[in-house]
């Protein structure tokens, strides 16, 4: 994908030798009996049988269910506590001052974001915005502990990610207000951002249909690392929420990975809602996390408002999906959906301020990491309002610029639906056009790059 | 410690009014519209008006006088309300009377986020109205096994946009149920997938999707789309009585902007006829859903601009469909134009003008015209450029009158 990292493509000849590209996909711990149905039979003496089913399940005469309510939960992994206080000096934080300082300063921008596009949606100057308040360690540290070569499949609560990995305020903000300069010219919902040269699909507005991709797009980088070794190897990345897990995507998604050895981080944001959902009418079981051992993939849940624990637990996520050949990865990540699911939604509809409001004095991934700083004496209240009102400035100046924009082109109403415009396509513009020809009065149309030139320029071709 | 969350308030200061022409604020649409606001020297386009539109009742008076309700409802009282408390009264009816009836879908607890539950978990207890995981599949395929055993589910999917995991389910076990099952007689009739769909002004790709003529080619399933809050509840209740399993799909932009009077006891409306909302001998106009509003609003027009009369009818039921009253209609004025929000290829305009062409083509006086969303989809800066509105209608109906 990204022409920085090479184009990785398999000549045709190589590409029909099976052998060379399923070998990593062969994990050595996999029996050899696995594959032989036929030793399903067993000695009297053995305690153990081989039903091609069920991998080495010992005998047993106690007649007992498994309970899952009787397993501890599985633990939650953190660096540093509420108050940015390290738990365990030796292991670190794998972070340099810098980064951390940088890391800060890319949640505070994103905060900050967050809340000038919210009021302005609120102000009706965009159609529709979401914000990830509670969630900005997640995203923008562990975008900070991949590699740019990596592909990244979002859901959309995922901006910091984007953030991270260089989009830039411009770009943000052409996507916001569909405007000219905006790649997915014009036609997607606010905050469904794409980038080629960051890899980044575009988000869909439907749910969990982007976690099978990430599987799929995992197995062909898994091909092509194996056919240019002299380059970094890639990986995907693909986030969702803890109820977008519900979909059978997400079930289908982790088996396939599972099954074909993708290297790919399935990273699920457990913010507690789903909308107005709450995870007990999502699932009864531990979690998200609880679901790994079911496709047997190694997981890790994660406390998400620890920055650090979420860029050491991806650091090495990564490392795994790249041993044994490839390997899925599953990671949950805990925070708590401080916002409003979107500009769309009331939040107090279904649940209690005081609840939000306890969760924010509690606990907050900004806060956290912002004592940390304080107490290693990196940051203060003077570089605080300094920054703030730095980054104000900046995005409020992008703001104000992208909303004068021209908007794009009317013919890209029509193209991209093939590769190339169809001769029924034509026929519609050309009526189209006759419409808003014998009509002006009744369009918009001096505000779209090119007016109606870019529409007859399209039946030309 | 240092660290306050940012209040909100002072940053809302800080960003300068926009500039002019994003002002102007749709008249019938409060939320933002900008995508798709008609300019302000438009004569057809943004003339669509719910107060004043002849398709909604204002009164108690033109409501009662609807010959298709039964006569103890002609009779009683009437409360104006808009369409998704026609969704919501529909629903509590069914909960009341039939304790067969169960509601679900994503997030309908709390009212739903159209709001058409609102207050149905509390009055009638999570065990019958409840919400469901994130799963479309999941939840139609729940729906499906309930009402083969007998209970009569009303399922919500959150946005037609997002029935398609549940497609599977709908077209190889909804509809085909009965047909395989033969002397069995296993069936999911009682089953009623509500969801809402169409354009609303920034809906874009998976905000604004009409699937009708998805399930249209499947025999076995009903597909019904109603055009006002009476509409709604009499087919909606129609539908939960139904022994087929039904799509019933609710054009969302109406949910609040279609308000009338709606009589407050049950009733139940016909599945099986179109309904002419205007009578005229020039033109037939074919529609259903919120398009009626745009060809109600271009045959004003064109009839004043252009002396013709013009008929309008509202399908209410996509498949199976009134053919008779249709061909009637065509047989008299000799031209049809059919309209529609979703995509021209293969949709129901395709299906209306083929069946005319068979059934009235000595009559025919023009070839019969479709106004349709084009092969695209809805971009959210394309809405207006891509969706029929009124100066594609009233150029269509002044086309056929001249052809
Ligand atoms: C297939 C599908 N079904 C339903 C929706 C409507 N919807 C949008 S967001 C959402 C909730 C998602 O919750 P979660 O996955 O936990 O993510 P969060 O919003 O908490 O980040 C729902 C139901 C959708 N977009 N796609
Ligand atoms: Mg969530």
């Amino acid at each position: 994908m990204s022409l920085r990292h090479g184009i990785r493509r398999i000549p045709v000849g190589r590409a029909l030798q099976a052998s060379t590209y399923t070998q990593p996909s062969i994990t050595p711990s996999i029996p050899r009996s696995w594959q032989r149905w036929s030793s399903a039979a067993v000695s009297p003496a053995s305690e153990r049988i081989l039903f091609p089913g069920a991998l080495n399940s010992k005998l047993t005469n106690d007649l007992e269910f498994t309970s899952p309510s009787t397993a501890e939960a599985i633990p939650t992994f953190r660096v540093m506590d509420q108050d940015g206080v390290v738990i365990n000096n030796e292991r670190g934080v794998g972070t340099t001052d810098e980064e951390a300082v940088t890391l800060y300063t890319q949640m505070v921008l994103l905060s900050i974001m967050d809340t000038i596009m919210f009021e302005a949606q609120r102000q009706g100057r965009l159609s529709f915005y979401m914000a990830s308040a509670g969630e900005e360690a997640i995203t923008i540290g562990a975008s900070s502990a991949l590699d740019i070569g990596d592909v990244v499949f979002c859901q959309y609560r995922e901006t910091g990610v984007y953030l991270q990995r260089g989009f830039t305020l411009e770009q943000f903000m052409s996507q916001m207000f569909s405007n000219h300069k905006d790649v997915g010219h014009g036609r997607n919902m606010p905050v469904h951002y794409g980038s080629r040269e960051l890899n980044i699909h575009t988000v869909s507005s439907t749910l969990a249909t982007q976690i099978p991709h990430a599987a799929g797009a995992a197995y062909a980088l898994k091909m092509q690392n194996a056919q240019r070794p002299d380059l970094p190897p890639r990986i995907a990345c693909t986030f969702f929420g803890e109820g977008a897990a519900s979909e059978g995507d997400f079930h289908g998604a982790l088996n396939i990975a599972a099954t074909r050895g993708s290297p790919v981080i399935f990273l699920c944001r457990n913010n507690g809602f789903a909308i107005s959902t709450p995870t007990r009418d999502q699932y009864r079981g531990d979690g998200i996390a609880s679901r790994g051992a079911g496709y047997g993939i190694e997981t890790i849940r994660v406390d998400g408002n620890d920055i650090f624990a979420v860029r050491e637990s991806i650091k090495e996520a990564r490392k795994k999906t790249l041993e044994d050949g490839g390997k899925p990865i599953l990671v949950e990540m805990m925070a708590y959906r401080v916002g409003h699911h979107s500009t769309s939604d009331d939040s107090f509809a279904y649940r209690q301020r005081v609840e939000v409001e306890d969760w924010k004095r509690r606990d907050n991934p900004l806060t956290r990491l912002r004592k940390w700083l304080e107490g290693r004496e990196l940051w203060n209240e003077q570089k605080e309002g300094e920054l703030r009102r730095k980054l104000r400035k900046d995005v409020l100046g992008a703001f104000a610029q992208a909303e004068n924009e021209m908007k794009p082109a009317l013919k890209y109403a029509f193209t991209d639906v093939w590769e190339n415009v169809t001769e029924e396509q034509k026929s519609q513009v050309t009526e189209l056009l006759g419409v808003l020809e014998t009509y002006p009065e009744e369009y918009d149309i001096e505000h779209h790059e090119g007016g109606l030139d870019s529409l007859r320029e399209l039946v030309k071709k | 410690m240092a660290a306050k969350p940012q209040s909100l308030r002072p940053l809302a200061s800080l960003l300068r009014p926009r500039s002019a022409y994003r002002c102007q604020q749709h008249q019938q649409q409060p939320q933002f519209r900008s995508y798709s606001a008609a300019p302000p020297g438009a004569r057809l386009n943004g003339t669509v008006n719910y107060d004043t539109t002849s398709i909604l009742n204002h009164t108690s008076k033109t409501a009662l006088s609807n010959p298709e309700l039964p006569e103890n409802v002609r009779t009683g009282p009437t409360k104006s309300i808009n369409l998704y408390t026609a969704v919501n009264e529909a629903m509590r009816h069914a909960l009341q009377t039939d304790e067969r009836v169960l509601v679900f879908g994503e997030d309908i607890q709390f009212g739903g986020v159209f709001r058409c539950t609102m207050n149905l978990n509390e009055d009638f207890g999570t065990e019958r109205v409840f919400n469901t995981p994130l799963s479309e599949q999941g939840l139609i395929g729940f729906a499906i096994g309930a009402a083969s055993e007998g209970m009569r589910p009303i399922a919500e999917i959150q946005f037609a946009d997002y029935v398609y995991p549940a497609f599977d389910q709908l077209i190889n076990e909804c509809a085909k149920m009965r047909y395989r099952a033969g002397k069995t007689d296993m069936h999911c009739g009682g089953l009623v997938v509500r969801m809402p769909a169409g354009v609303v002004g920034h809906g874009a790709l998976y905000h604004s999707q009409s699937p009708e003529v998805l399930f249209t080619h499947v025999p076995g399933l009903r597909v019904i789309i109603p055009r006002s809050p009476i509409q709604a509840k009499g087919l909606l209740l129609a539908a939960i009585a139904c022994n087929d399993p039904c799509i019933f799909l609710e054009p969302k932009i109406l949910y609040r902007a279609a308000k009338e009077h709606v009589p407050v006891g049950g009733y139940t409306l016909p599945l099986d006829k179109a309904e002419i909302l205007k009578t005229g001998s020039d033109v037939t106009v074919v529609s259903y859903g919120t398009p009626l509003y745009t060809c109600e609003a271009a045959i004003q027009k064109a009839e004043k601009d252009l002396g013709c009369s013009v008929e309008l009818i509202d399908l209410r039921t996509i498949y199976p469909w009134d053919r008779e009253t249709i061909l009637n209609s065509v047989r008299k004025t000799g031209r049809a134009i059919v309209v529609h929000e979703s995509m021209q290829n293969a949709g129901v305009g395709a299906e209306v003008a083929a069946t005319i062409q068979e059934g009235a083509f000595t009559r025919l006086e023009a070839p019969v015209k479709r106004v349709a969303g084009w092969a695209t989809f809805t971009g959210l800066a394309y809405e207006q450029f891509v969706i029929p509105d009124v100066a594609r209608v009233y150029d269509a109906i002044k086309k056929i009158i001249e052809y």
